[in-house]
């Protein structure tokens, strides 16, 4: 019943290693900035559009590579017992 | 009477194994409760003796057998930890209880460091699984198939609180609380009229009003009367109602909403005039519209919608902080409180950074766009479950957390305290200290006691009645001084 030992001093660090980013975020603060002094309200609101779209594509595609396979499979045996 | 000042949480986690036909949740949890390394504490008892989760609230006892189980199973089955958390099986499910803890951000840190001790656990459990099995964990509270599993919150109040007040005044608040902490679910369960999507995971499996059942005909408010503290001067609020939260603005609004609604009713006031007609209906409704346009029947005052209600609980505390004094976590909960409400009035999907149900019906909204499928694509499904995925590199909302697309409360470095620290201002610190300092002597633990194995003198039980007792300050210095177990408990019952 015994497993390998795992000690909480390195339990931060196992965390991490599993817990890096896989992808730089798009559209840092840099860009924000360069809006703000482009002036254009209208022209500043369709980026910022433009910016959401792009995050939001940008998530589906990393949702794409980590969302299991066979989803109907596995929703279809993911059984619980009742509990509490 | 000042704020409820100690709370805690206990979550029943899913669990599978991939690829295993002949899975068995209980051999299961049993192997992954052992898994997890917490120095001193693999031969600890967890004291039944001192628990009777049968007695009710209202004044009787029910009859039923007390689980009690051998020295060994016991064992196999529990683990109190050196930051004074209880991981352990409990039926068909593993679960984390947090430490008593004086403020809603720490409750946040030893939640979440319950999440990554089940996370490490995981990992640790599947090394010793046959090729190709993988064991799952979810931090959720339905399988989508009629099967529900807890969120249990806790909170101590003074005993004398009329145990009737506590019903009338906090089931409305129970009822229409889902808006900012419902965890999300697509489709209905157990019997409930279809839906796309709804608020809360758990609002389906509500049958009644007040019981002492868990289990079966759930009720909005749980009647079991057990302190684990002085009797004479507390009682345990226990609220199974309930979504576990991934957000930790979720989590954060709940248990800091809840506990200010409790210092009111504590202090009367709360006005009478809020209670809703048929509030076992009510809860369903509520979940299934995430317009969050439903109106509920009010006994006296027509129809309001859930965030109505909240908004006149809003009022009141308000009214209620105008003459006292606020510390700042709790003035900080008021501001997120009445700031999301008035999101939610305008329009919901604004708090895609703090409210689950909002995160993840923005995600697969999104990801139905993009992908020309609608609610009832297995994606979708699959979506709904891997949300509330442990793993850092496949849980979807820890996929969002780390892209920085939801808003913290509390940072990392506290999480990792939480993982080995016990917190310093309640009995949870003796706890914790005498595991980390003198485990391998510690023969059972239970929330209101401890007992040692002194060798050849008989078990020495020293009782913990008092919550806010046994604090670092209290005993840190006595804790010190003693280079032996035999030392401390000689000081302590001498």
């Amino acid at each position: 019943m015994r497993a390998t030992r795992n000690p909480d001093a390195a339990a931060a660090q196992i965390w991490y290693a599993a817990d890096q980013p896989q992808k730089q975020k798009g559209g840092g603060g840099g860009d924000a900035d360069a809006d703000a002094a482009s002036g254009d309200g209208a022209q500043k609101m369709a980026k910022k559009g433009e910016d959401l779209k792009e995050e939001m594509d940008s998530l589906i595609d990393e949702i794409d590579e980590v969302l299991e396979e066979n989803a109907e499979e596995f929703v279809k045996n993911y059984v619980q017992r009742g509990g509490e | 009477m000042p704020l409820p000042s100690v709370m805690g949480s206990e979550i029943e986690y899913g669990i599978t194994v991939q690829n295993d036909r002949d899975f068995d949740p209980i051999s299961s949890c049993v192997l992954l409760v052992n898994c997890y390394q917490d120095d001193e504490s693999a031969e600890i008892l967890w004291d039944y003796d001192q628990e009777n989760p049968l007695a009710d609230a209202r004044g009787f006892s029910v009859e039923g057998e007390k689980y009690t189980p051998n020295q060994q199973e016991n064992i196999a089955r529990n683990k109190t930890l050196k930051n004074g958390a209880r991981f352990y099986v409990d039926h068909a499910h593993p679960e984390y209880s947090t430490p008593e803890v004086t403020n809603v951000r720490e409750l946040i840190a030893y939640e979440r460091a319950g999440e990554r001790t089940l996370e490490l656990a995981r990992r640790a459990a599947t090394i010793l699984l046959p090729q190709g099995q993988m064991i799952l964990i979810h931090k959720n509270n339905s399988d989508r198939k009629g099967n529900s599993y807890g969120n249990h919150e806790n909170y101590l109040i003074s005993r004398r609180t009329p145990f009737k007040d506590v019903v009338e005044h906090i089931t409305p608040y129970l009822v229409t609380r889902q808006v900012f902490c419902g965890a999300g679910k697509v489709g209905t369960e157990n019997r409930a009229q279809p839906c796309d999507y709804q608020i809360s995971q758990r609002a389906d499996f509500f049958e009644t009003e007040v019981a002492l059942d868990t289990m079966v005909k759930r009720p909005i408010v749980n009647t079991r009367d057990e302190p684990h503290a002085d009797r004479e001067k507390y009682r345990r609020l226990h609220i199974i109602v309930g979504d576990s939260n991934l957000s930790e603005c979720a989590t954060y609004l709940r248990t800091g909403v809840t506990g200010i609604v409790l210092a009111l009713i504590e202090d009367g006031a709360i006005e009478s005039g809020l209670g809703i007609r048929e509030p076992v209906r009510a809860i369903k409704e509520i979940s299934h519209d995430p317009e969050c346009r439903y109106e509920c029947q009010m006994e006296r005052r027509g129809r309001m919608t859930a965030v109505q209600v909240q908004q006149e609980y809003l009022e009141a505390a308000l009214r209620y902080f105008s003459s006292r004094e606020i510390d700042p976590v709790t003035k900080d909960v008021m501001v997120r409180w009445e700031r999301v409400l008035s999101k939610l009035a305008e329009d919901p999907m604004q708090l895609d950074r703090e409210i689950d149900w909002v995160i993840k019906r923005k995600l697969m909204m999104g990801f139905m766009d993009r992908k020309g499928v609608d609610w009832a694509h297995p994606q979708i499904a699959m979506m709904d479950l891997q949300y509330h995925d442990v793993r850092p590199d496949k849980g979807l909302y820890l996929l969002l957390e780390r892209r920085g697309a939801v808003e913290r409360i509390i940072s990392d470095e506290e999480i990792e305290q939480a993982m080995v620290h016990p917190p310093t201002d309640t009995r949870a610190y003796f706890r914790g200290e005498c595991i980390r300092r003198y485990g391998s002597s510690v023969f059972g633990v239970n929330w209101d006691s401890i007992s040692f194995n002194l060798g050849e003198e008989p078990i020495k039980r020293i009782l913990m009645n008092e919550p806010l007792k046994g604090t670092k300050a209290h005993v840190g210095e006595l804790l010190d001084s003693c280079a032996t177990v035999e030392e401390l408990v000689k000081h302590i019952t001498t």
